[in-house]
């Protein structure tokens, strides 16, 4: 599993990515040890003939034992990631940092439909500007997107930023994420959302703060 | 005594039984083990069903848009030459996980083991309402015609899931699918029904009707299973089916419970979806756990290790999973703190899993194995079911969850707990088999069976982890419409010929078992030297199941007990006096 996860170019990437490997490492030898002793004790406790099995019954407190100390160690463990995980939750669901830019997204059977508020930062405007599902962002800057459906659930996925919000209709729901290295990732939708839900994927063009004021004056060209 | 001879005297007048017709003992049957066989039999056909439908949508994601071989005959629009168009490809996967899991796990696991075992295992004639037993199987049966009805109307079958999220499912025009969703729909609500009438049954013959001496804590662990499964059957499925209902109504009365438009929230569905759906996995998985605890004890020679704590533990599985449902919606837009409340209630049921797995461990230390075919299965249920375990903790962590909640990590993950049943499940009919049709089962062919099953069920399941690492979303049509999934494709064809393989493999399983049905070797009464009160009884057992009524002095896993020389110990044997007053 080590190299087959996406690139990661959002700022909180890696913190989802620390919490994984953490679970990754505990369950890795959580599993080899669980698997050793069941292949082991099928190998060294298997039928031999004169010989019986012990009568143990595990009531008593010594031999429970046997079962309360690692238990006690899976107690810990789960507060561990219980801990680390919260943490990092409240950094990406919880409190948003301000935006730099704010970009609405609407999905709809079968695209992305996202409006920008142009030049004089607020919607419902004329220059506001409708583009399907191309998404054009600043590197390094923080980006708020307001997530509304027109008809089902959809659900927002940038595997490149590890970011995954639903999209459900009747609600505005807000994410957010701050790319951090310049690049075209796809945008696809991760909820089943009718028969044309696979391929329905956006592109994000993260861009250098040049190239994005290029392309905001291309798009907005100033009034001469 | 005098409940032994009022026993007596009550199986004597049933006597009459044996001369019912052909109708009434086959078909309308009111013996609770004909209608065990009659739930075996309905769950191994829609198995068929459901495992096809699997090798049809693992064709499309291994060479999309090709023509799956021999399925040319499928008119337009279903398929058109043998290719799956996308919304045939939703429908299959739908029906794949409705028919797996209502039609296939429920109606073998519970409907069939817990008919079959729980009056035989607990000392008794028969279930507490025999009819309402008839009615039940014959309800879950209507529903199940009625499902398979859904492939044939206008639009096919429901394409929205097995979770039929709203809005989605709300209305005709989103899928396209009009009577076969509201099929979907009321073949789930006449299922609810028999699901209903059978927990109720479970639960009032389990506490009513157990033999004399067989306490509660001298029950064996396939019954508390069952026990606990039935009390979670009666007060989860309610919730389905309001929801279902209102589902019903949004699609044909015009109502708006889930439509945003009429002031519905489409959110209501899902919290009483995953209100059901949460105890639903227990429903499934419990019994699995049972006969499994039963097994490894039976084979290992050894009582289970720590009784108490694996039947507390079960009482506390079930407990919590009324709590937990939130962590299938970390993404779904509720509040982010419910997200961290769901995350830490989710994170203790590791606890009472992790008893189970390790009394497992415990019960196979200082054992004697004898290494059957319902014992590998038995093992190999505990080991899937531990990567199961390990790989839920990974979706339970809320920043995680927003990573491969919705990706092939998560089938991966309920795969490995769900579809990990099949090896209880069939672990539960090699063992029981003698009892059930009086004929043992072929060993060396069982073998085959598990060894081809365990490879090829981890081939077609494990690397699903590596695509969801990867980011590969679920219920995508085709994996090649996306850039960053490319590289990927591979285990794509790796997982499909691993499960087409895995599919052929239970043809040694169906041969076996219509063979063994007629043509097996004559099973004596215990043929496995086990303690419970099923193998004291014929077999297989005649109506009334025992001949006289047994009294119960131990609980079930006495085996290898310093009291006798032979290392196994019925608990209706009576060792004398000393024994006899222990007893009571």
């Amino acid at each position: 599993m080590l190299n087959w996860f996406p690139e990661n170019v959002s700022t909180f990437g890696g913190e989802v990515d620390g919490i994984f490997w953490l679970i990754f490492y505990i369950t890795t030898v959580w599993f080899f040890i669980t698997e050793g002793l069941i292949v082991y004790f099928a190998f060294r406790y298997r039928r031999k003939p004169g010989e019986k099995a012990a009568y143990v019954l595990g009531n008593t407190t010594a031999e429970l034992a046997w079962i309360l100390v690692p238990l006690a160690i899976v107690v810990v463990l789960d507060l561990w990631i219980d801990i680390r995980g919260a943490a990092v939750w409240a950094n990406i669901k919880g409190e948003r940092p301000a935006a730099d830019i704010t970009v609405r997204a609407m999905g709809k059977q079968f695209n992305w439909e996202f409006t920008y508020p142009g030049p004089d930062g607020k919607f419902g405007t004329e220059d506001d500007l409708k583009i399907d599902n191309d998404l054009h962002v600043p590197v390094g800057k923080v980006v708020h997107v307001v997530l509304t459906s027109k008809d089902v659930i959809h659900s927002f996925f940038l595997p490149h930023a590890r970011l995954k919000q639903d999209v459900v209709p009747g609600r505005e729901i807000p994410a957010w994420f701050q790319i951090s290295k310049p690049g075209e990732y796809e945008i696809p939708c991760a909820e089943l959302c009718g028969f044309g839900h696979s391929g329905m994927n956006g592109k994000l063009y993260a861009l250098s703060t040049e190239d994005y004021e290029k392309w905001v004056k291309e798009k907005w060209p100033p009034e001469k | 005594m005098s409940d032994t001879a009022a026993a007596g005297a009550a199986h004597a007048a049933h006597g009459h039984h044996a001369e019912l017709g052909f109708l009434s003992t086959y078909v309308f049957s009111t013996d609770h083990k004909m209608i065990g066989r009659q739930f075996l039999f309905l769950g191994l056909f829609m198995l068929l069903i459901g495992g096809l439908l699997a090798m049809m949508m693992r064709w499309q994601l291994a060479w999309p848009e090709t023509a799956v071989p021999g399925l040319n005959f499928i008119p337009e629009p279903y398929m058109f030459g043998g290719i799956i168009p996308p919304n045939t490809y939703n429908a299959l996967f739908t029906m794949h996980a409705t028919i797996m899991i209502f039609f296939v796990v429920m109606p073998i696991m519970v409907g069939c083991f817990g008919n079959f075992l729980i009056p035989l295992m607990i000392g008794t004639r028969d279930m507490a309402f025999p009819k309402l037993n008839m009615l039940s199987f014959w309800v879950g049966a209507v529903s199940g015609v009625v499902m398979l009805a859904s492939f044939f109307v206008a639009g096919g079958p429901a394409a929205s899931g097995w979770t039929g999220y709203a809005t989605l499912s709300a209305r005709a025009q989103y899928t396209g699918v009009d009577w076969g969703q509201n099929l979907w729909i009321i073949s789930l609500l006449i299922l609810a029904i028999s699901s209903l009438m059978g927990s109720i049954n479970y639960i009032t013959t389990i506490i009513n009707m157990r033999a004399p001496g067989m306490t509660y804590f001298r029950m064996p662990l396939t019954i508390w299973s069952l026990f606990i499964t039935a009390i979670l059957l009666l007060l989860a499925l309610p919730v389905l089916t309001a929801a279902l209902a209102m589902l019903l109504f949004d699609r044909t009365l015009g109502t708006s419970f889930f439509l945003p438009e009429g002031g519905g929230e489409p959110l209501l569905w899902q919290h009483m979806f995953w209100f059901f759906g949460h105890p639903e996995v227990y429903i499934l998985v419990l019994p699995a756990m049972g006969v499994t605890s039963d097994l490894l004890s039976t084979f290992s020679r050894k009582p289970i290790f720590g009784y108490h704590a694996m039947a507390f533990s079960m009482i506390a599985i079930a407990f919590l999973s009324w709590i937990v449902w939130g962590h299938h919606m970390f993404v779904s837009g509720m509040n982010p703190l419910l997200g961290t409340a769901f995350m830490m209630t989710t994170m203790v049921i590791a606890v009472p899993s992790a008893i189970k797995t390790f009394n497992w461990l415990g019960t196979l230390w200082g054992g004697s194995i004898r290494f059957t075919s319902p014992m590998l299965f038995a093992l190999g249920f505990v080991s899937n079911f531990l990567i199961g375990g390990l790989s839920g903790i990974f979706m339970a962590s809320t920043p995680v969850d927003i990573f491969i909640h919705d990706t092939y990590y998560i089938v991966a993950h309920f795969h490995y707990v769900v579809a990990g049943i099949i090896f209880a499940l069939f672990a539960a009919v090699y063992y029981w088999f003698p009892k059930m049709f009086g004929r043992m089962m072929n060993e060396p062919l069982a073998k085959i069976h598990f060894v081809l099953t365990y490879i090829f069920f981890n081939g077609a399941f494990f690397p699903m982890h590596f695509l969801g690492v990867a980011g590969h979303m679920r219920r995508i049509y085709n994996p090649m419409q996306y850039e960053f999934l490319m590289p990927m494709q591979h285990w794509n064809v790796f997982i499909t010929v691993s499960a087409l393989i895995l599919g052929a493999s239970q043809i040694f399983f169906l041969y076996n078992f219509f063979w063994s049905l007629f043509a097996g070797r004559k099973a004596e009464r215990n043929p496995w030297q086990a303690n419970t009160l099923e193998w004291i009884a014929a077999s297989p057992p005649p109506h009334g199941n025992f001949e006289v009524q047994p009294v119960v002095y131990r609980g079930p896993y006495e085996y290898s007990s310093p009291e006798v020389k032979e290392d196994w110990l019925p608990q209706d044997k009576n060792l004398g006096t000393g024994a006899a007053a222990r007893a009571h």
